[in-house]
Parts: C-alpha cells; sequence; structure tokens
C-alpha cells in the first residue's frame, strides 16, 4: 500500500534514486523503509567527496529499535549529505521522498544503474514482501 | 506463528505491528513508538502484560518457601497486599529469573514471572514447592494490562464501581488487592504511577476498549522497553541471566543477607562474592555525542578495561541516547563506546535517568 513515486528508480533494499538536473542522482529511502523503521531518531550521511561502490554501506538510518545500513544504489562521488537530517532525523519519516532525501552523488563515469528497479517492478517486490 | 494473548486479535485490528517476543506474538506498535511512549510520561497508556506468567503458591509453608526461593526476603511483607520485587537464584548466585511476588495471605501468595522464563521457572519453583507441601498454580486464565502514566490511576478507576473505585485510589505504592472480581496493584515497570491489572481473560478485550474510550492510548512493547530503560529497571536476558549475579546487576539493593539465619538458595555464593567484592558493575550510561547505544557495543574505559552495553536506546524524554553496560568495578565517570567502529563520549550516571515524568540526570 505504500506510495511509489512514479518519476523515480528503486532499490531492492529500498532506496530510491531521482536524476537531477546538474546530472547528480538524490537519494533517500522509500516511505515504505521509513514506515517499517518507525520514528527515526539519527541519520549518519556521508560526506562530500566520498566515493562509494554501488551497493556499499554509506549511511546509516536508526530508529528507536534499531540501526539500518543505506546502500549507495550507484557508484560515484558524494556530492552532498542532507545537512537538516543531523538535528532533524524525523524528516525522513515526514517526507521520504522530498525534504528527507539522503545524499547527492555525482555517478562515476560510465556508472552502471541498470540494477536499479522501476516503480512498478519495486511495487512488485512490495507485494511479494506481504505490503 | 508464536503463542497469542486473549487481546491479540484486537492489537490487529488497532493496526498494531506484531513481532515475536520470547515465543509471544506481541504488539511491539500501534502508531508511532515515540508517541506512545510520551502517551505514557504525560498522560496514560494500557499495556498487555498477558504474556508475564501469573503463578498462584498455596499452603500453609508458602513464607518459607519464598524464603527459600528468593534472595529479597518475603519476610518484609507484613501486611496483606504488599509486594516484593527480586531475584530467583541458582547455587552459584546466578540469576534464574526476576519476579514480583505479593502476599495475599498466609497460605496464598501470588508471583508474576517474565515471559521468556516462565517454563525453567515453573520446573524450579515446582521442584522445591514439593518438599515445603506448597501448591503451584499457573494462572492461565488470566490477562494482564499495565495502565501507566500521571492519569492512569484516575482513569482506570472509573472503571470500577464507586466503592472499588476508592478502594483502588487508596492503594499504597507496590501493593495490590481483589477488587470488583479484578486484581489491581499499584505496580508497574515504567517509572510512572498506574496500576497492572490482572482479569478473566474474557473481559480483557472489552476493558481494554474502554480503556481506550477514557483517553488511554495502547502502547505496545517498543515504548514499555524505551520507558523501563529511562526508569532505570533492568530487563531479564538482557542486563542480567544465569551468568550474572545481583551484585554486577545493579540489583544489590534486591539481596536480603539480613537476617542471617535465612538459608536462600545462592546465598552462600553471593556472600564468597561480596566478601572479595565483585569484580563487574552494571552502570546508567549518557551518550554526549550523537549516536545511539545499543545492546553489545564495546565500552572502553580510559586506562584499562573494557565493558559491554546490556541495553542501549535512544530516549524520547531526554532526547538523548542512553544504556546500561556492565563495565569493571573501578571505572570512571568517562567512557567510550564503540559504534561502528568510531570512540563515542559517554558519561557514566546513577540510573533512573527519569521517573515521574522528571529527567533525573544533568544533560550538560
Amino acid at each position: 500500500m505504500s506510495k511509489v513515486p512514479a518519476d523515480l528508480e528503486y532499490t531492492k533494499t529500498h532506496e530510491w534514486v531521482r536524476a537531477l538536473a546538474d546530472g547528480t542522482f538524490e537519494i533517500g529511502i522509500t516511505n515504505h523503509a521509513q514506515h517499517s523503521l518507525g520514528d527515526l531518531v539519527f541519520v549518519e550521511v556521508p560526506e562530500a567527496g566520498r566515493t562509494v561502490k554501488a551497493g556499499e554501506p554509506c549511511a546509516v538510518v536508526e530508529s528507536v529499535k534499531a540501526a539500518s545500513d543505506v546502500y549507495a544504489p550507484i557508484a560515484g562521488e558524494v556530492a552532498a549529505g542532507n545537512p537538516r537530517l543531523v538535528s532533524e532525523p524525523e524528516t525522513v519519516n515526514a517526507d521520504p521522498y522530498g525534504a528527507g532525501w539522503l545524499m547527492r552523488l555525482r555517478p562515476a563515469p560510465g556508472a552502471a544503474a541498470a540494477a536499479l528497479l522501476s516503480p512498478a517492478d519495486y511495487q512488485k517486490l512490495l507485494h511479494a514482501e506481504g505490503d | 506463528m508464536g503463542r497469542k494473548t486473549p487481546l491479540f486479535e484486537l492489537h490487529r485490528e488497532l493496526g498494531a505491528r506484531i513481532v515475536d517476543f520470547s515465543g509471544w506474538d506481541m504488539p511491539v506498535q500501534y502508531s508511532s513508538q515515540i508517541g506512545e511512549h510520551h502517551a505514557v510520561r504525560r498522560a496514560a497508556g494500557v499495556f498487555d502484560v498477558s504474556h508475564m506468567c501469573v503463578i498462584d503458591l498455596k499452603g500453609a509453608r508458602v513464607r518459607p518457601l519464598l524464603q527459600r526461593l528468593l534472595a529479597n526476603d518475603v519476610g518484609k511483607l507484613l501486611s496483606a497486599g504488599k509486594a516484593l520485587y527480586g531475584c530467583l537464584l541458582n547455587e552459584a548466585g546466578g540469576i534464574i529469573d526476576d519476579l514480583i511476588v505479593y502476599f495475599l495471605s498466609d497460605s496464598w501468595f501470588r508471583a508474576v514471572v517474565n515471559a521468556g522464563t516462565r517454563d525453567k521457572d515453573l520446573v524450579w519453583i515446582r521442584r522445591h514447592a514439593h518438599e515445603f507441601g506448597v501448591e503451584v498454580l499457573e494462572r492461565t486464565d488470566l490477562a494482564m494490562l499495565a495502565v501507566q502514566g500521571p492519569e492512569a490511576r484516575a482513569k482506570t478507576a472509573k472503571l470500577l464501581s464507586a466503592a472499588g473505585a476508592d478502594t483502588a485510589l487508596a492503594l499504597e505504592r507496590f501493593s495490590g488487592r481483589e477488587i470488583d472480581a479484578l486484581f489491581v496493584a499499584r505496580t508497574g515497570y515504567t517509572g510512572e504511577d498506574g496500576f497492572e491489572v490482572m482479569l478473566p481473560a474474557s473481559e480483557a478485550t472489552r476493558v481494554w476498549r474502554e480503556l481506550n474510550s477514557l483517553g488511554v492510548a495502547s502502547c505496545g512493547l517498543g515504548a514499555r522497553d524505551t520507558l523501563r530503560l529511562e526508569a532505570g529497571m533492568n530487563l531479564y536476558g538482557n542486563d542480567m541471566d544465569e551468568s550474572t549475579h545481583p551484585f554486577e546487576s545493579g540489583l544489590a539493593w534486591t539481596v536480603a543477607m539480613e537476617p542471617r539465619g535465612r538459608p536462600f538458595i545462592g546465598r552462600e555464593a553471593l556472600a564468597a562474592i561480596r566478601s572479595q567484592g565483585s569484580p563487574r558493575k552494571l552502570v546508567g550510561l549518557l551518550l554526549e555525542d550523537r549516536g545511539v547505544l545499543r545492546g553489545h557495543q564495546k565500552v572502553l574505559i580510559p586506562g584499562d578495561g573494557a565493558g559491554e552495553i546490556t541495553s542501549g536506546t535512544f530516549s524520547p524524554t531526554l532526547e538523548r541516547s542512553i544504556a546500561f553496560a556492565r563495565v569493571p568495578a573501578a571505572a570512571a565517570d568517562k567512557v567510550q563506546v564503540d559504534i561502528r567502529g568510531k570512540l563515542l563520549n559517554a558519561r557514566v550516571v546513577q540510573p533512573p535517568f527519569v521517573r515521574l515524568g522528571k529527567a533525573l540526570v544533568q544533560l550538560q
């Protein structure tokens, strides 16, 4: 039943990816992910300049209950972490696809985004997981 | 599929997220864990604790039985209805379980033990009860609700007859009695005032709905855990177990070495530990840096030694992370905690962190 915006791409590990006009990709966690985690109380985002591989843990989101890794959907260099989440981690719960973005990545040359899921495929994944 | 309490269908209807807890399918939260936590600190909330095991002990020699089984002394219970918190120990002083026992009459005590330990507790208690000719009755016919928070007693009293309400509101802290066919006790696990109510399983859903209609929030085990940790209360299996003794678990206050003539199980082991001094202690930690303390994270003591967090969480009341940690007895006030390879600063503090809605630790 989770919201899955049609203009984004997704991963099997519940991140979303938005292509921005400047060539970077904005990344966050899906509505399903924030709902499953519950109230977020701490978010650690990567520093600008860090290089990440596709599939590498690059951020941590912690709810009252547990800590979870966030994985880089594509390889690249971190252009920015969302500074707002340092003091307002609950923004991810309130607006997971907007103000609650986690980081922006500048893709590595030739970085493959082939493994990303379309909104329809991500919706199927959620159905398969029983949401 | 785990065991289910009489309230399971209601939890589902109320939209709870269900998780396994010690083999039971229990509600961890209904809407927001932090919201449920604040409801208890500021107003009132109700928890289903029917997975805990109510055991009635009946017989002329029930008091001597409990004086043998418990490290705390039921000899302290002088008036009917009074309750006592204590530990069941093995011969080595290891903690089999922690429990509350109510003194109901000279031939009737009622114990409430943890869900995860109920089977081994029953075996242990029955083995010793036999010697004392005491009957052990598992009260699976009862449900138990914990109604907690500054408004909890007044709201619960509205479910009772006028005379029953007067009796309930006059209950002293840490005591309970039969009122209007319910067993009502002024006990809990949140650091707030409130009642724990034992009632026939068939009545539980109706009573829960009535509490909801009086403005008592449905609360899950998630909020129960953050509330008890803020209140400085141990969780069996996390903070102590059979491999740890009360002196290294923050539970020395529950061990009655006096009177000397009382031969409780584990006494000799505890006397030996006490004469040498326990090498470890359980302390409270307040994280000074940003992050969240969790169970099993390593605690580094400046100078020497290391310890481990036994329970850690984010405290919704303090808006900081807090924990219990087992550390060397000589540990200083400042420690570091290894969180994913980073060393963060934490301060040793005396629990409880929060009581009756008020922060009891200095945040600066």
